[in-house]
């Protein structure tokens, strides 16, 4: 099931196969299930990959090496080092490159037949539709909830698939929304979670292949639905739990009253996504909770000077063996249970990785009565830049 | 009726970091309300102050989605499988 229709447009669709192109695809050719027609067909498909993170890396490996004639890349980022865990499209010598141009180099070196456009810019409202239209199927490798709506809503108003993975740590979705028929993301999702309440992967981490299976798996699904064969995933949602290494599926409905793809549609052009998840300005992990602060030079200074500070370090155990400030540790889900440990007559200074957590435990531990207490403006990451470089990064 | 309540992984943290619990339920609601009984901090999680399921928390009986069931008032039987599927947006970190 799950063809698409490839639109025309102003080129001629290729016919044949170059001598090396049949050399190349060898192994496609001689399966019954794609032969040179199928191998046509994935030399006249354009598909668009949204992101080329840890999800675009395998899918742009994969989708180049079959042959996808045209593959687009959009991603607006630069490659960090923390990338190279999981972003396996990337090299050490990429780092301080834009993704989307690196990708563009190393998908090109692996097949130099296919077209590669890199688009360097973010995804908005203003420019998804444009950016669209020309490609046959998009592919939603992204890491946030506003653009993960915003990819759904300009497919369904295009008709276009969307080729849909996602990942949590040791988990991973995958499905493909936007099909005549079938579902689209706000079928399965009609909201996404407030900011503040799924943890960010920045602060869950991940381990590095499962972006990659799940990835691969959304390259599967691309040229399963670019050759028209084999089931699709659309109306399913495949569950991936890489710990227990187990596979399980859960029915995916259209929802007949769904805003977007339903029968009376009342969402009919892209909205102001960061709005509909509630997050201010750009890419904010989370409402700023306003609790009184303290810079890591100002703790360095008061504790030089002998002040009575108690530390407290809501990381988590395995975080504290990296680095640690030799504060006590009670990491921030044990908090609420673990409060009695605190004695509020002392004044306490909070820290976490950055400040965000520590934040939250500030704020918790004035609303249970605590007066004399302080987070750590920067977490440990800011003492390491503004104190004591010998503190490792992470 | 014992069924399985399926915790993933975002909310294993409040579940005292298991995988899975088993109840004695009749529906989908009463298991769910076992499972914040026994882990508090969940509550939050999956229900909103006036004690609805939270709209990007999907809630499934095998391989149903209970918003096309009963909602809460599914009925469970013996060896039934509830899924707690929350919206999950991590891709590039």
């Amino acid at each position: 099931m799950g063809t698409i229709t490839q639109p025309q447009t102003g080129a001629k669709a290729a016919a044949t196969l170059s001598n090396d192109e049949i050399l190349r695809y060898s192994r496609h050719l001689i399966m019954p299930e794609v032969g040179m027609e199928g191998q046509l067909k994935l030399k006249n498909a354009k598909v668009l990959l949204i992101g080329t993170g840890g999800l675009g890396a395998p899918l742009g490996l994969y989708l180049a090496a079959a042959g996808v004639g045209k593959l687009g890349l959009v991603d607006f980022d630069v490659v960090d080092f923390t990338n190279l865990q999981r972003q396996v499209t990337f090299g050490t010598s990429d780092v301080g490159k834009f993704k989307s141009e690196a990708a563009r180099e190393r998908l090109s070196n692996l097949n130099p037949a296919i077209e590669i456009q890199a688009f360097e810019t973010k995804l908005t409202s203003e420019n998804a539709l444009e950016l669209f239209k020309d490609f046959d199927v998009i592919v939603d490798g992204t890491d946030n909830f506003p653009t993960r709506y915003l990819v759904n809503d300009a497919c369904i108003l295009l008709g276009k698939p969307n080729v849909y993975g996602s990942i949590f740590r040791f988990e991973g979705q995958a499905t493909v929304f936007g099909m005549p028929d079938g579902p689209c993301y706000r079928c399965l999702y009609p909201e996404p979670p407030p900011p503040g309440l799924v943890p960010s992967c920045a602060e869950g981490g991940v381990l590095g292949v499962l972006p990659g299976i799940v990835g691969s798996i959304q390259a599967m699904e691309t040229i399963k639905l670019l050759l028209g064969i084999g089931d699709s995933l659309a109306g399913r949602l495949l569950l991936f739990d890489a710990l227990g290494m187990k596979f399980r599926e859960l029915k995916l409905r259209k929802n007949p009253n769904c805003p977007m793809c339903g029968e009376h549609r009342t969402i009919t052009k892209l909205i102001d996504y960061y709005e509909f998840c509630g997050v201010r300005g750009e890419e904010a992990p989370g409402p700023d909770l306003q609790v009184p602060e303290i810079t890591p030079r100002e703790l360095k200074s008061r504790l030089d000077c002998g002040d009575d500070l108690y530390i407290l370090d809501v990381r988590e155990p395995h975080e504290y063996q990296i680095c640690n400030l030799n504060g006590h540790l009670i990491p921030l889900g044990e908090l609420t249970r673990r409060v009695h440990e605190l004695d509020s007559s002392r004044e306490i200074v909070a820290h976490c990785r950055s400040g965000k957590r520590s934040a939250e435990a500030v704020d918790f531990l004035r609303k249970a009565g605590f007066r004399k207490i302080l987070n750590l403006k920067g977490g440990i990451l800011a003492w390491s830049d503004e104190v004591d470089p010998t503190v490792p990064k992470y | 009726m014992a069924v399985k309540v399926m915790i993933p992984t975002p909310l294993r943290a409040y579940a005292g970091k298991r995988d899975s619990a088993e109840f004695k339920a009749a529906t989908v609601g009463e298991a769910l309300s076992h499972l914040t009984t026994e882990f508090a901090e969940l509550r939050k999680h999956l229900f909103t102050e006036d004690g609805k399921l939270r709209s990007f928390v999907n809630v499934y009986v095998n391989d149903e989605d209970i918003r096309y069931l009963a909602k809460e008032n599914t009925p469970t039987k013996d060896g039934d499988t509830i899924s707690i599927v929350p919206s999950i947006a991590g891709g590039c970190c």
